[in-house]
């Protein structure tokens, strides 16, 4: 048996390089990415509670595929929205969007 | 003892993916750790007996999110070559504190609080109690997570198609 701290020290190793790649990333789509993989690190917690602490409850599968359903939806509006934003400005670096700057 | 052996390989492919997502100057190639990290993490699924989510992990992220985002990529080619570094001016101030937070939620996670694990087991027919339940007690966030589709769906043509002037 796998004990639940290891299932939740690799999902905080996931959450951590997420959290990296979207702080220290340059490219917008690069960024997004890093949100990815911090999404699937608390998925991998939500699925960890739920095997080792309620299993017969199937709440922690909802919260998970509702977290996945809510993934999909954020990165197609946030790549239709880097797209939008290649097309006007013919650069998705975060550096060189800065038209909002005083 | 063997499934430790598996818990560890599993994770470590999935670690060293996630690491050269972040780090890997080429865009492209990133994307490609991305699909691969994805599918570790379904492996991870798979070992804690949620086969239902393992499989809906490699259809909707690998099969939709992760070919989404090669598209955006594709289609924002010049950012790709790779020549500059991928690390924006705040690269290093990221890392440090990426690393303190990465100490101290293992720390905290993993070592310091006493989590109520049970032995239960996980009852043979918990993908019909699934379906039953998102219909069921859970049908509020499941319809609303279908409005919150389709609403991505239209923003997502409306945002991005051509304009013509």
């Amino acid at each position: 048996m796998i004990p639940l701290s290891w299932y939740l020290a690799v999902a905080a190793v996931l959450f951590v390089m997420g959290f990296y790649g979207v702080l220290a990333r340059r490219n917008a789509i690069a960024i997004l990415m890093g949100i990815e993989l911090m999404l699937n690190s608390v998925n991998i917690n939500l699925l960890a509670f739920w095997r080792y602490v309620h299993p017969t409850d199937v709440a922690g599968l909802v919260f998970a595929i509702i977290v996945i359903t809510v993934a999909a939806a954020e990165a197609a509006v946030g790549l239709a929205l880097f797209i939008a934003l290649y097309r006007l400005r013919d650069t998705v670096n975060i550096d060189e969007v800065d038209l909002l700057k005083g | 003892m063997v499934l430790q052996g598996v818990f560890i390989i599993v994770s470590l492919f999935t670690l060293l993916s996630a690491l050269m997502v972040v780090t890997h100057r080429n865009l492209f190639i990133s994307a490609l750790f991305l699909v691969s990290t994805f599918f570790g993490v379904a492996a991870l699924y798979v070992l804690l007996e949620a086969e239902f989510l393992a499989v809906a992990q490699v259809l909707v992220y690998i099969g939709a999110i992760a070919t989404l985002i090669i598209f955006a990529i594709m289609l924002s080619r010049g950012m790709m070559q790779g020549r500059t570094s991928p690390y924006n001016a705040q690269a290093m101030w990221a890392g440090i504190g990426s690393v303190v937070l990465g100490l101290l939620l293992l720390y905290v996670v993993a070592f310091q609080v006493d989590w109520p694990v049970t032995d239960a087991k996980v009852p043979a027919d918990t993908i019909s109690n699934l379906g039953a339940a998102l219909v069921g007690h859970y049908v509020i966030p499941f319809e609303v997570a279908s409005v919150l589709l389709l609403a991505a769906l239209i923003g997502a043509v409306m945002i991005a198609r051509e304009k013509e002037y």
